[in-house]
């Protein structure tokens, strides 16, 4: 699913107050734009919250989406994060059948993923993966097989790649505001 | 200085130089009707929270500041949605005050709950909940700035009732407290440089412009602006139902309204240009007709405040976010630049477009069949005996339907911020409690309010508000004893199956109504009633007063361009088009 252009992130900065969330996504909801994952949670500076959403711009324009929560009063800043500049990362949680001699296979795979098992149970286990969102794609199919009891994952979280080289000054002239 | 909430909240809306509130008293935001007592502020106690919210409407629409409206909560405040929603659809600047149940109280389902930002939520361009006594100077201050300035809408503050009896160190935030307390708000005003001279070159080289003038001209405060820029450039100019007396109807560059009932030669006009120059509006569906068909060989030029505008429904070739009279001003300038310059594209011969333009005008002027002594009142007659008797500058006021179209297509709007009525919303019973909010901004001046039977009844008990609180506004109902237009529709697409728009004539007895509620009630059924009705209604100026004129119910609105065409299929008159067929261009 990662990565496609039907798909794009985008990292809102927005007031940490009440009810911003509700603006957002009622927004969505009201202009009939379709939201894949959203995370929310509080910036290093606690007046700031950064929400992380993942939108179907199948149906709608990035560019509309983009100026119709920009108009949102709490709204202080979008980012537009191409995947191929970004640090995607997901946890995932599955819960999944493991009896008998599945139980060693299914260690085994979460083991190659680098991934850990949180929970045992008589015949089951909960395992726990976070990463880039594709390779937790491949670890829930591969889990399928022996049965997925339980699913649950975050939604994806994402900050813009760092620059690699050193400063140098640049023109800036002419730039817009 | 120690406060109550509710003093502080009065005075933060005399600090706002607010002069008049439209209210009406209840549980939750009784505290605050204490202190109004002491106020200067002039409160207009309404019938229905609806009323308020409109009054508060007319008084922003004709005065460019923001009306004030107060009610208390839960059923006040969803009483108060249809407004919000009307004036953020038409971009009203417009401050709502709620009560709202106390602190402990709310989401307990208290008596008068309810989540009144939730429900407000869509219809604001902000809304807040004050939680904290100290905050609701600046919740104040946010509010009317919101309102005010980048795109104007509606602003709602809920105070719960505790706030209101809670003490706080009275103070009034600085501009810098203003501005650090919205750090995601900056409205551009200021248009882009490069785009302007992109804009100048493609107006300087247009065979067949328009400028599309939407409301967006009034909110801008940019009528003489867009004067200076027709002038300039000999460029006709269309005005949108929300921009009619932006650019005066009297003069010879201006088409009138365009859009689903406008006329002929502004709709034919925008769909055969080269370049529409849109200024200050929205590409509405009711301007466009379908979109995919909508002015083909037109390169666009759209000014919008609002980025969200830009690119919206048309992808424009120049897009410029900012201020209207700003940004028009700049094009002016960079228009005289070009002119002469090295690199100005050549002039283009402009002759064949305007003598099309005229053609176009000659050919299809606006029409109805004339009125025959002993029928039904032509209600286009009747517009065009109540504005021929009007005296400079009056405002007019209207509600929703086919007396709305016929207000828009005959009155001469020579003069801006003298047409008051409900564009994107289309709400039915706007015109009453607009025009009585229109003449309390405006009292120096004449306001008429054209109404249909179906509006009237919807609002009308606003008049009592009007009659006590001696706010002479003049009412013309168009009385056909239909859902006109609903009916008009029923005709034209239904196969004459009317269903449902039949309201009676008599029930309700309007003028008795109107006498009832301390107004003026004349009764018009013959045409030579019309003229003598309307001078009497123009003589009396310490009441209200109503006149129910009695009009033909088949009357229709034309042109029309029906809902889904293309504009290259506009339905004319009957009579200009033998046999009713479509003028397909």
């Amino acid at each position: 699913m990662a990565g496609r252009a039907t798909h794009q992130t985008l990292s809102v900065l927005v007031e940490n107050r009440s009810g911003v969330l509700a603006r957002v996504s009622s927004l969505f909801a009201r202009r009939g734009y379709n939201i894949i994952s959203l995370a929310v949670a509080p910036t290093d500076d606690p007046a700031f919250s950064r929400i992380t959403i993942v939108i179907d711009i199948e149906t709608t324009s990035v560019e509309q989406i983009t100026k119709q929560l920009f108009k949102l009063v709490n709204v202080v800043k979008i980012t537009e994060l191409d995947p191929a500049d970004s640090v995607e990362r997901e946890l995932l949680l599955a819960t999944v059948n493991a009896a008998g001699d599945n139980r060693s296979q299914v260690v085994e795979l979460v083991d190659l993923f680098n991934g850990k098992i949180e929970d045992v149970g008589y015949d089951t286990l909960t395992v726990m993966l976070a990463g880039e969102p594709a390779r937790l794609d491949d670890l829930e199919e591969l889990l399928r097989p022996y049965g997925i009891t339980d699913l649950q994952r975050t939604g994806r979280v994402a900050l813009p790649r760092l620059e690699r080289q050193a400063p140098r000054l640049r023109n800036v002239t002419g730039k817009a505001s | 200085m120690k406060l109550t909430g509710a003093q502080a909240l009065i005075k933060s809306l005399e600090m706002e130089s607010v002069e008049v509130i439209f209210g009406l008293p209840g549980g939750c935001i009784l505290p605050a009707y204490d202190p109004l007592l002491d106020s200067p502020i002039r409160h207009i106690l309404v019938r229905h929270e609806q009323g308020a919210g409109h009054m508060a409407e007319g008084y922003a629409h004709v005065t460019g500041r923001p009306g004030v409206a107060m009610v208390t909560s839960g059923p006040a405040a969803t009483n108060m949605v249809t407004p919000l929603c009307d004036a953020y659809m038409d971009s009203v600047p417009m401050v709502a005050i709620t009560g709202q149940v106390g602190r402990p109280f709310i989401g307990t389902d208290a008596f008068q709950e309810c989540d009144t930002v939730g429900i407000t939520r869509s219809v604001t361009k902000h809304n807040e909940l004050v939680m904290d006594p100290d905050e609701l100077p600046l919740i104040i201050r946010q509010a009317f700035h919101l309102a005010t300035t980048g795109r104007p809408g509606p602003v709602l503050v809920d105070v719960p009732k505790d706030i209101l009896q809670a003490e706080l160190d009275w103070w009034w935030p600085t501009d810098a407290d203003l501005a650090a307390s919205l750090p995601g708000y900056k409205p551009t005003t200021k248009g882009h440089p490069r785009m302007i001279k992109e804009a100048a070159r493609l107006i300087a080289a247009a065979e067949r412009p328009v400028i599309y003038a939407g409301g967006g001209i009034l909110k801008a405060r940019a009528a003489e602006a867009l004067k200076e820029l027709a002038e300039a450039t000999g460029i006709p100019v269309v005005t949108t139902l929300m921009a009619r007396g932006a650019f005066p109807d009297d003069h010879p560059l201006c088409l009138g309204m365009p859009g689903m009932h406008g006329n002929y030669t502004a709709i034919t006009a925008m769909q055969q240009s080269d370049l529409l120059i849109a200024l200050g509006t929205r590409f509405d569906d009711r301007v466009t007709g379908r979109v995919g068909a909508f002015a083909p060989d037109a390169k666009v030029v759209h000014v919008d405040i609002d980025p969200a505008e830009l690119n919206k429904i048309r992808k424009p070739d120049v897009p410029i976010v900012g201020d209207c009279r700003q940004v028009i001003t700049e094009i002016v300038r960079a228009l005289r630049q070009l002119d002469g310059a090295d690199d100005a594209p050549p002039t283009p011969d402009r002759t064949p477009w305007r003598s099309r333009i005229s053609g176009w005008q000659e050919r299809y002027p606006l029409h109805y069949d004339p009125q025959v002594e002993g029928d039904a009142l032509k209600p286009q007659m009747v517009m065009e005996t109540l504005r021929d008797s009007a005296p400079e500058e009056t405002i007019l006021v209207s509600g929703v339907g086919q007396h709305q179209m016929w207000a828009s297509q005959f009155w001469k709007f020579n003069h801006p911020y003298t047409w008051v009525n409900s564009g994107g919303l289309g709400t039915m019973g706007f015109s009453v409690p607009a025009a009585i909010g229109a003449k309390v901004g405006r009292p120096d001046r004449t306001v008429w309010a054209v109404d249909g039977d179906g509006c009237f009844q919807m609002t009308a008990q606003e008049l009592a508000t009007a009659a006590s609180e001696r706010i002479p506004v003049k009412v013309a109902i168009l009385n056909n004893a239909y859902l006109g237009m609903v009916r008009q529709w029923q005709e034209m697409f239904y196969e004459e199956r009317y269903s449902e728009v039949y309201l009676s004539p008599d029930l309700p007895d309007y003028v008795k109504w109107a006498e009832a509620m301390g107004c003026v009630g004349i009764r018009v059924e013959h045409p030579e009633e019309v003229q003598p009705a309307i001078d009497k209604a123009n003589s009396i100026d310490d009441r209200p007063v109503v006149i129910d004129f009695r009009t033909d119910a088949s009357e229709k609105v034309f042109p029309m361009v029906p809902a889904g065409a293309s504009n290259d299929e506009v339905v004319v008159h009957p009579s200009q088009a033998p046999g009713g067929e479509r003028v397909v261009q």
